[in-house]
């Protein structure tokens, strides 16, 4: 049981998937409970993962599992080769947490095709799980890709007035990014061939990771890797895809969109782009940390400027972000873990922001900040639900923000981003000023609007959907340690690692006895 | 004489043309039972033209690994030729498969059809098969004559009429372009058989600068890239992909296709190895170029057919790639795309098929408003069809690509690899338009419910199980292609 945990948690979703598509079109209600049963199913078989405490002792991948996948004469092997360690530990409970609740969300947001929805997202969920745990670039190739299509058909057939732009835009985005990772990935497997990984191993990054790939060549595949990534994150200036994207999703797809895709950009960067290519990493550093931080305050300002709430929201996605990719280059364990807790912190709290906007336009009908005012007092309890995510998200003490983005300002100000640390410190205060003032204008004050006199406070559904992420944003405000003590094991071996590397390189670069280059040619 | 005939009949070898053989016969014996069936009965032509095209399939996988040559090496029915037999054959059954309902659809329920597409068929396996410029010649006279005709079957519709005549003249243009190029080779090398071309002029270094040797290399390549709709010899495609009967559209766009690039490239490999730097550079260009035009120009179409029409373009522009990496896997990948791109892409010629009502004003974008609500089966199909037009994992597109773009890369032409994906980049956008129209827009109009025919649901099925067997399992097939190329 153990042995399959992964493939199983990873393919249950697809199980699911079948038996919905066999429901009766018209069993609306049916249809939607089955999804959620089977997503709290994936959530139950995923859980014993985070109880394990081989996470706090070792470094190495665990529940691995190995097995041809293609092999094709001496051209090329495929591996289904997939396994956890601390880095995608908890990006893979975020995601078999956000799932139910993204279901749940939907009771009465999706009424049109609940039966293609549904079968959507659980397709979706085993793109994200799977490409978490694949150890194998070409498996991880194709769990990116296989998370692209669901997405765009739930913009697109289930999104607001602009869909089909955005869901148009939001895949050729991500298309175009990953082509062109797909030609770095056979470039570097070739390279490996070459170098002498033994072909049984495939794509396995295990044995990427040891490669000596020359600093020019390396150079060409950070930047490919990097672009497809940068664009997942987002990262300014390809971050246009994501406002469009958020603003049109219905609220389950922003949910998911906002609290697990847009992880996959940062986990790229973790798990591929910088231990693939450490030394290119080094080189470029600068430059991205000066993206994240243009990212940040970027992000902030638009944020504090938008009349439409969900706009917003996703506005400071942007500038969240920023502060994930500043802690991950800072390199350090401090900015290290604080980028990677910052991805489940902005999983959460982004992830209630926009259970939030859904809750009040599914009353409403209408997302405008003027269109609201005094909401407090006629709805208590989302009050206060809201007062504790906006916070959250501003990262306040004690609070699950605050921890995040207080380590990956301390990672960032030891190394040698600290000049960047000081710019990104003003996003800090911009997102408070931001999201206060939203606040205030939604929820304080007189009802000016007589349609906001007669509002329902929430259900006792949209209560159950919400407590969950309450209780993690003061369980991480309050006691991190739970989630640092299992992935920084991961961590500090992924950073030595690259650090030697980088260390190598420069006293390669120092001594100066040519580098062997190796062209193009030689690869023939 | 008697001495020739002593000659021509020690060098008979049946075994070498056995399939082509007997789907030949299969399609005479079908034009003899055509007379004696009643006008607008083409139920048995469908069934014995099907059991053909098994029998031969069965002729040629026993034959497979078990090369056999005759009539003087003027054929060899090698795993080369089995390989690209097996394509044409597929590509035949399907197209078969989606006839019947619609000629009936569109008023002409005339059975002399279907000997002619096996006729096509056996062409393209001369062509495949052939190590003689004669017999490829033959073999390109056979598939394109017939082909002429079924361009332009639907006597009574001028868009049906324009199609065939264009496609004759223009395929008769081409035609004397490559008799031309086969015309100086055989003067410079005083030669028709591939290999002895090769050897003569590996030996004879020489002549591989002197003006007539490159003129006829030249010459020949025309012929072939006018076949396989390469640009700047594409102008013929979209008229005659347009106005040609849908499933002979999805015929011509996999099977005659892919015979011109396996004669194409059996006469590069055998006859020019030792002007492989000069042929993969000018291919290197027009596959660029014929990725570029194909997807640019795809964008703005709103006729799907025609759409359909570009994209096919540019899709030879892919396999193109496979040719200008001339190593084992560009060329097995080549191999492989050809047999993925008959299922894609006479899948979704398929599901035009059923879509279309008589005389198909409607395969426009806005016809297909609302597609995958009103016929949700359909719609998923062509989905699945589109999604491996654009090369997304885990279809048989992707796969395909993958091995094309491997290959490309594996010989040290990056860019070339670069363009390629970032053309795929550029034809989602129209691939995903017709997505956009299908799923994201409310139906116009209702159109009647039209019941749908076994046996285009077969093809289509067989195509959706073909794109998944090819895109997630594709070792064994692949493996095959690669015993089968040189």
């Amino acid at each position: 049981m153990t042995d399959h945990l992964l493939s199983l948690m990873t393919f249950f979703p697809l199980v699911g998937m079948l038996i919905v598509l066999f429901l009766p079109r018209e069993a609306d209600r049916l249809i939607k409970t089955v999804t959620l049963i089977v997503t709290i199913i994936v959530f139950l078989i995923s859980l014993p993962l985070a109880f394990d405490d081989v996470f706090i002792n070792s470094s190495a991948m665990q529940y691995t599992e190995f097995a041809n996948w293609i092999s094709i004469g001496q051209y090329f092997q495929m591996n289904y080769y997939v396994g956890i360690d601390g880095i995608s530990l908890w990006l893979v409970l975020l995601t078999t947490f956000i799932m139910p609740i993204a279901i749940l969300s939907t009771w009465h947001a999706v009424d049109k095709n609940t039966k293609g929805f549904m079968a959507l997202a659980l397709l979706l969920e085993t793109g994200m799980l799977g490409a978490f745990i694949s150890l194998d670039l070409f498996l991880f190739y194709v769990f990116w890709e296989l998370m692209l299509v669901p997405m765009y058909f739930m913009i697109g057939i289930w999104g607001g007035k602009n869909r089909i732009y955005a869901a148009v835009k939001f895949f050729i985005f991500t298309a175009v990014g990953s082509l062109l990772m797909l030609v770095a990935i056979i470039y570097v497997y070739y390279y490996a061939l070459q170098a002498g990984v033994p072909f049984e191993n495939g794509f396995s990054i295990a044995h990427f990771y040891q490669l000596d790939i020359p600093a020019h060549l390396q150079t060409w595949l950070f930047v490919a890797f990097a672009f497809s990534f940068a664009i997942k994150v987002p990262m300014f200036p390809v971050h246009t895809w994501l406002p469009d994207a958020h603003t049109e999703a219905p609220t389950a797809g922003s949910v998911i969109l906002a609290a697990i895709l847009l992880k996959m950009g940062t986990y790229g960067y973790v798990r591929f782009a910088i231990p693939l290519f450490p030394v290119a990493t080094m080189k470029f550093t600068p430059f991205l940390a000066l993206l994240a931080v243009i990212g940040i305050i970027y992000g902030a300002l638009v944020a504090m400027m938008q009349d439409d709430v969900k706009k917003l929201v996703a506005y400071s996605s942007v500038s969240h972000l920023g502060f994930v990719m500043l802690g991950i280059f800072a390199m350090n364990l401090q900015g290290l873990s604080g980028g990677m807790l910052q991805m489940i912190n902005h999983g959460i709290s982004t992830g209630a922001l926009f259970l939030i906007v859904g809750f009040i336009y599914e009353r409403r009908h209408t997302r405008l900040i003027v269109d609201f005012g005094g909401l407090s007092k006629v709805m208590p309890v989302f009050a206060t639900i809201f007062m504790i995510v906006t916070f959250s998200s501003v990262g306040l003490p004690g609070t699950n923000g605050f921890v995040g983005e207080f380590l990956i300002l301390v990672g960032a100000f030891e190394s040698d981003l600290r000049i960047f640390t000081v710019f990104a410190t003003i996003g800090v205060i911009l997102a408070a000023v931001y999201m206060l003032w939203m606040f205030q204008r939604v929820m304080m004050g007189k009802v000016t609007n007589p349609k906001n006199a007669e509002l329902k406070d929430l259900s006792a559904r949209e209560v159950v959907i919400m407590l969950p992420l309450v209780l993690f944003i003061f369980w991480i405000g309050f006691y991190p340690n739970v989630f640092f003590e299992k992935m920084n094991p991961s961590l500090e071996n992924l950073i030595n690692q690259v650090k030697d590397k980088q260390h190598i390189a420069m006293m390669a670069e120092e001594m100066k006895p040519t580098v062997t280059q190796i062209s193009v040619n030689d690869l023939r | 004489m008697e001495n020739l005939v002593q000659i021509a009949l020690q060098n008979v070898n049946v075994a070498a043309i056995l399939p082509s053989l007997i789907l030949t016969c299969f399609g005479m014996g079908l034009l003899l039972i055509n007379v004696f069936l009643p006008r607008g009965t083409t139920r048995p032509a469908v069934w014995i033209s099907l059991i053909g095209l098994v029998v031969t399939g069965f002729f040629v996988f026993t034959g497979w690994g078990n090369p056999q040559y005759g009539f003087n090496d003027a054929v060899a029915m090698d795993n080369y030729a089995a390989f690209f037999s097996i394509t044409f054959l597929f590509a035949a059954g399907l197209t078969i498969l989606m006839s019947d309902e619609y000629l009936t659809r569109e008023g002409y329920p005339v059975s002399e059809y279907y000997p002619l597409i096996l006729f096509t068929t056996a062409g393209a396996m001369w062509m495949a098969s052939g190590t003689d410029m004669m017999t490829i010649f033959l073999g390109l006279e056979v598939l394109s004559i017939s082909l002429y005709v079924l361009a332009g079957f639907f006597r009574g519709q001028v868009r049906s009429n324009e199609a065939g005549l264009k496609y004759f003249l223009l395929g008769a243009f081409s035609t004397g372009f490559l008799l031309y190029g086969i015309a100086l080779i055989y003067g410079v090398t005083g030669s028709t058989k591939l290999t002895e071309i090769g050897i003569y002029l590996n030996a004879h270094g020489s002549l591989l600068e002197n003006p007539m040797t490159l003129a006829g290399l030249v010459l020949l390549s025309i012929g072939f890239l006018f076949k396989i709709a390469a640009a700047p010899f594409h102008m013929w495609t979209p008229d005659v992909y347009e106005g040609a009967p849908t499933p002979i559209t999805a015929f011509m766009s996999a099977g005659p296709k892919a015979a011109a690039f396996a004669a194409f490239l059996r006469i590069m490999e055998y006859c020019f190895f030792s002007l492989k730097p000069e042929w993969t550079a000018m291919l290197w260009v027009l596959a660029v170029l014929t990725m570029i035009v194909g997807n640019v120009i795809a964008i703005s179409q709103t006729n799907i057919k025609r759409m359909l029409a570009y994209s096919s373009i540019a899709h030879a522009g892919y396999a193109m790639v496979g040719m200008v990496a001339a190593n084992e896997i560009g060329y097995s990948g080549l191999l492989f795309y050809m047999l993925a791109y008959t299922f894609m892409n006479i899948g979704a010629f398929a599901v035009l098929v059923l879509a279309g009502k008589k005389g198909e004003d409607n395969l426009t974008l806005e016809g297909f408003s609302g597609f995958g609500f009103k016929r949700p089966f359909l719609g998923v199909a062509m989905t699945i069809f589109l999604f491996s037009l654009m090369g997304l994992p885990p279809t048989a597109g992707f796969a395909g690509k993958f091995y094309i773009f491997a290959g490309a890369i594996k010989a040290g032409y990056i860019w070339l690899a670069v363009i390629g994906v970032l053309n795929s980049a550029v034809s989602l956008y129209y691939y995903l338009r017709i997505m956009v129209y299908m799923y994201f827009r409310d139906p116009e109009e209702d159109y009647a419910w039209v019941t749908m025919p076994v046996t285009v649901m077969i093809s289509i099925v067989i195509a959706i199980i073909g794109v998944f067997y090819l895109g997630i399992v594709p070792g064994k097939v692949m493996d095959l292609a690669k015993l089968a190329v040189f």
